[in-house]
């Protein structure tokens, strides 16, 4: 379960900016919300808090009730590592790792065996449609195709948490919904947590429920 | 538009970043630095040599020279008298011998009268000679060397001859430019008589009478001459003595060099990092109209200018640092070829000149492969925010670096130039620029070979690695140079160290060694005190040793002839022999044996047949070997004394090995020796471990300034990892932002990196090793043989070598650890983001 209470961030760099006030929400196994918001509203500001890449002035986030505002940087860390995954919009797959070492990394960082990855992610890519590419290396995958294998690398170690930022701002349309259709699904079968952050309308009616962040507030749409 | 676009790439980022800007110019100034100041105080020291030795033959247009052990006297009236020649005047040059202390006097008698023509300062004394020149216990001293011995006009200085003590009278000190160089001048007769050489000349100063052509003269002379005397022009003369000097001051040269060269690395690496920070404004300059050309412009301009600042730097504190050793240690640079030289520093604008044009020109040759990649990148990919990856190296580059190499490998076969070794030192900067260019190809072959299954995060550095070799090879290239130098020069002084130390061992079999003076010509022992020291009871056997010049060409300085008591069967046994010895068959002439320098320079060999000037007349001898001399750097003939002793009549010896008599004490036999020669004569009596003690720590000094140089090399080796991996680590943020979102901790980062380091620094330690050793190779077998011939066996250090590489390893691997610690201080998760 995770539990956002009471958030709120304040950017003192130019000027004082509040960016987040009293930002509220809860997410049970299987959810699947988006948030949706303009450009500087704050979205990417709350994805890291959430993320425990930054820390809030005041509130909590809590994740299988481990509350991570408590913990410190390496912990926070470690409870990423265990408990989240990520899709970017850029896709970010390692150039240097083949698409089957790209989705078994996250499992190798959390200790899993060689042989064991690689099983897990093979068989996560087979679930993408992927399969046929595992030896390829992402220079060579169109838009979709990286974004699957990203979306498989947020999935093999099956998180609790997804958090996609954009995950179609690079794609064309078809491809933007075989992947909004396939990341819903994985979340839904993995009876993980998934928060899409988008622009998009379209893409975030594919979610549960959708909040706007407007004015450092999230309220349902 | 050019004005802008300077603003935008060079002169902004500069003003950004002047902490790596200076750092590049810092590195170039260390390489001049040295450079100047190894020149300027070996040209000063070449230049005071030559003035010297002009000042001494003054106004003569042809000095007629024997060995030091002189010519007959009788050779003088009838050059006096030939055609051509208006005056004639007969010198005795010589080096005496010290009563006490350890130093000798260079005295040159003159026949004062005759001498006022030509060299009137060292004679003068009011409007003519000096009337005290003519008294047979007077030396006049130069100013230099009435202050090195701390006496004045009227004082006393005792002077050894055989082992008996000559005084002398202090008459005078010559005025401060009459001669800058320690010097006693006395009359001719009393320098004959009371140095025990009457009838003895070794140098007759020649002027010509107006109109006679010197070359006509001086053949007419030369037919005059007995073997081994020789008709120079001064400058001739002074030539072939600076001559000497020439190999060793090129050698320091290239010392200095090869800072300059690491020094140019230095401004690679800085210059890869630099563009890469600069790649969105190269980009962005690129679509707003500037061309290819200008952009490679404006970045060699900047590395043009890197250099500039970094050798007007160093060219300043070159001179400042050629002074301060000037000042403190003299301009011997631990050679002993300018020991008792005393120089001021010398100058040269255009020397000066030419080294701001190398600090340029190496600062130039760093930048050109990074500005030439920068420059034909497409515009579209340094806009692009990502951090794309850069490949510095091309591909291309392994073919032209296997031509270099096949290059530098077809000069070694080539012979010295002027006997320098210009070709394997062209060789060298060939194999190190070779090496470089075809490191990207051995990298990749050598990282695709690694299969190990590593866990996190060292899996991923690993696989980074193999993916990106070309990059990996910036850092390994810079340990490669670094590294390659360092094991070069490692070899070579321990190759060359412990074959001294062998051929000591070999070369000093007795106990003790007894010297009738421990510097200078004028002592030595007689027959009566040979036949006392051979029998007293402390000693169970004495060879004794006689050391005499040989001129064998007018180009050449002396070579050493040695008179020793030898068993020519056995001459292996004391002399350190290079390949088989050839014994003369019965009947044939008597057998010398050359050093390895009078092979090479005068073409004699095993077997061969050759005349020398000892005796008259010229005498057959057969070359029945050649040996190993590390101790004379002119060259050394090898006879036996009783053939020497039959030919010139010389009973005299200079030097004797002692074997004690079972149970003698060296101590106790130290004091019976002294007692036999019933003189105060400061004989010098040394142990066999003494002599090598002292030898190895004369080499220990000379060979000193190789390890600040190696020293400063590895860390200009380390400071260019530093920024390969700073250019990496730059370069990969967006990488490392993934990483820590995925849930690596900064310190896993870190060690990934630190992984990847160490990696980098072995692959570059071994391929360093595998060149440094060619290097080494060349050096002893190429650059030493040429400059020095000195042969020498190949000694590996494995323990330091082992020590280094493991230093370097892990000295990487922090240095990797530390460039990702700095760029992780910034906020890398940001870095995947671009809506921000």
């Amino acid at each position: 379960m995770l539990n956002i209470s009471r958030l709120q961030k304040t950017y003192r760099s130019a000027g004082e900016q509040c960016i987040l006030q009293d930002v509220n929400l809860e997410l049970v196994p299987g959810d699947y919300v988006a948030i949706i918001g303009e450009s500087g509203s704050g979205k990417s500001t709350l994805l890291n808090l959430i993320a425990g890449l930054d820390l809030p002035d005041a509130g909590t986030v809590t994740l299988a009730g481990q509350e991570l505002t408590g913990l410190d940087d390496d912990a926070r860390t470690r409870l990423r590592r265990r408990d989240m995954g990520f899709v970017f919009q850029a896709f970010l797959l390692l150039p240097h790792l083949t698409v089957l070492d790209n989705a078994a990394l996250s499992l190798k960082l959390n200790g899993v065996q060689h042989n064991a990855a690689q099983q897990r992610a093979h068989a996560v890519l087979t679930a993408v449609g992927l399969a046929a590419m595992i030896h390829r290396f992402p220079g060579t995958l169109s838009g979709g195709e990286s974004q699957r294998v990203a979306v498989a690398r947020a999935l093999a170690h099956e998180p609790r948490l997804v958090l996609a930022d954009e995950p179609t701002g690079n794609l064309d349309a078809a491809s933007a919904g075989m992947v909004l259709a396939l990341l819903r699904e994985q979340i839904k079968v993995r009876r993980s947590m998934g928060i899409l952050v988008t622009h998009s309308t379209a893409a975030a009616a594919t979610a549960d429920r959708v909040y706007r962040l407007a004015g450092g507030e999230l309220r349902p749409s | 538009m050019i004005g802008a676009a300077w603003q935008a790439l060079v002169s902004g980022p500069l003003r950004a970043t002047p902490g790596r800007t200076l750092l590049a110019a810092l590195a170039i100034a260390a390489g001049i630095a040295l450079g100047v100041a190894v020149h300027l105080i070996n040209a000063s020291a070449a230049a005071e040599f030559r003035r010297a030795a002009l000042q001494l033959a003054g106004a003569a247009d042809l000095v007629v020279r024997g060995p030091r052990a002189g010519f007959d006297e009788s050779l003088y009236p009838r050059i006096a008298t030939l055609p051509g020649i208006a005056l004639a005047s007969p010198v005795l040059e010589l080096t005496a011998s010290r009563s006490s202390g350890n130093e000798s006097l260079k005295v040159v008698g003159l026949d004062a009268l005759r001498a006022w023509q030509l060299q009137p300062a060292l004679v003068a004394g009011g409007t003519g000679p000096a009337a005290d020149l003519f008294d047979a216990d007077a030396i006049r001293l130069s100013a230099a060397a009435a202050r090195a011995l701390g006496v004045a006009a009227g004082d006393r200085l005792d002077f050894q001859v055989g082992t008996a003590t000559v005084r002398l009278r202090v008459s005078g000190i010559l005025a401060d430019g009459a001669y800058r160089q320690q010097l006693g001048v006395m009359d001719i007769a009393a320098a004959q008589w009371r140095f025990d050489r009457i009838g003895q000349l070794n140098r007759i100063d020649i002027r010509l009478q107006p109109g006679a052509d010197p070359r006509t003269v001086q053949r007419a002379l030369q037919s005059l001459l007995p073997p081994g005397v020789y008709a120079l022009t001064p400058d001739a003369e002074n030539e072939r003595s600076v001559a000497l000097t020439r190999a060793y001051r090129l050698n320091l040269d290239m010392l200095a060099m090869i800072a300059l060269f690491t020094g140019a690395f230095l401004v690679f690496s800085t210059q890869v990092l630099a563009l890469l920070r600069r790649r969105t404004q190269i980009a962005l300059l690129r679509a707003l109209g500037l061309t290819r050309r200008t952009v490679l412009a404006l970045l060699l301009a900047e590395g043009g200018l890197i250099g500039f600042a970094g050798a007007a730097i160093g060219i300043a504190a070159g001179y400042v640092l050629a002074q301060q050793v000037l000042a403190i240690a003299g301009v011997d640079l631990g050679a002993g070829y300018f020991r008792m030289l005393q120089a001021d520093l010398l100058v040269e604008p255009g020397t000066l000149a030419t080294f701001l044009g190398l600090g340029i020109s190496f600062a130039l040759a760093g930048t050109a492969m990074p500005a030439w990649t920068a420059a034909h990148r497409p515009p579209a990919q340094g806009l692009h925010a990502g951090d794309a990856e850069n490949d510095p190296v091309s591909g291309t580059a392994v073919k032209t670096g296997l031509a270099t190499l096949a290059g530098g490998a077809a000069l070694l076969s080539l012979p010295p130039v002027q006997g320098l070794p210009l070709a394997g030192y062209v060789a060298i900067a060939l194999l190190l620029l070779g090496s470089v260019l075809v490191l990207p190809q051995v990298a990749t072959l050598l990282l695709a070979r690694i299969r190990l299954r590593l866990a996190m995060p060292h899996a991923l550095g690993l696989a980074q690695l193999q993916a990106t070799p070309r990059h990996a090879a910036i850092s390994i290239s810079a340990i490669l140079v670094s590294f390659s130098l360092v094991v070069a020069m490692l070899l070579m002084v321990t190759s060359f160290r412990t074959s001294l130390d062998d051929w000591l061992v070999r070369v000093l079999p007795a106990d003790v060694y007894l010297r009738a003076a421990a510097s200078g010509e004028t002592a030595y022992l007689g027959p009566v005190e040979q036949q006392r020291i051979a029998s007293l009871p402390g000693i169970a056997r004495a060879e004794f040793l006689r050391t005499q010049t040989l001129l064998l060409a007018p180009g050449r300085v002396p070579v050493t002839l040695i008179a020793r008591d030898l068993d020519a069967q056995h001459a292996s046994r004391t002399l350190p022999l290079v390949g088989a010895p050839m014994l003369p068959a019965p009947g044939a002439p008597p057998a010398i044996w050359v050093s390895e320098l009078v092979a090479d320079v005068y073409g004699m060999h095993p077997g061969q047949v050759v005349t020398l000037p000892v005796g008259d007349p010229l005498q057959p001898w057969t070359v029945a070997g050649v040996w190993r001399d590390y101790a004379r750097q002119n060259g050394a003939i090898v006879m036996d004394r009783s053939e020497y002793t039959a030919r010139t009549g010389d009973r005299l010896a200079n030097d004797v090995a002692l074997w004690l008599a079972p149970g003698a004490a060296p101590a106790a036999a130290a004091r019976d020796l002294r007692a036999a020669l019933r003189s105060d004569a400061p004989v010098e009596i040394t142990s066999a471990a003494e002599i090598r003690r002292l030898s190895l720590a004369i080499f220990d000094r000379t060979f000193a300034i190789t390890w600040a140089l190696e020293i400063a090399a590895l860390m200009i080796g380390l400071v260019g990892v530093s920024l390969a991996f700073s250019a990496q680590a730059l370069a990969r943020r967006r990488e490392f932002g993934v990483l820590r979102h995925l849930g690596m901790t900064r310190r896993e980062i870190g060690i990934m990196l630190a992984g990847e380091g160490a990696l980098t620094a072995l692959i570059g330690a071994l391929c360093g090793l595998a060149t440094g050793s060619v290097i080494g190779l060349i050096l002893i077998r190429v650059i030493n043989r040429q400059s020095f011939h000195w042969s020498m066996e190949l000694a590996v250090p494995w323990p330091a070598l082992t020590a280094l590489l493991i230093g370097i390893v892990l000295c990487a691997a922090l240095t990797a650890a530390i460039s990702a610690r700095f760029v992780m201080r910034h906020d890398v998760v940001r870095a995947v983001r671009e809506d921000w």
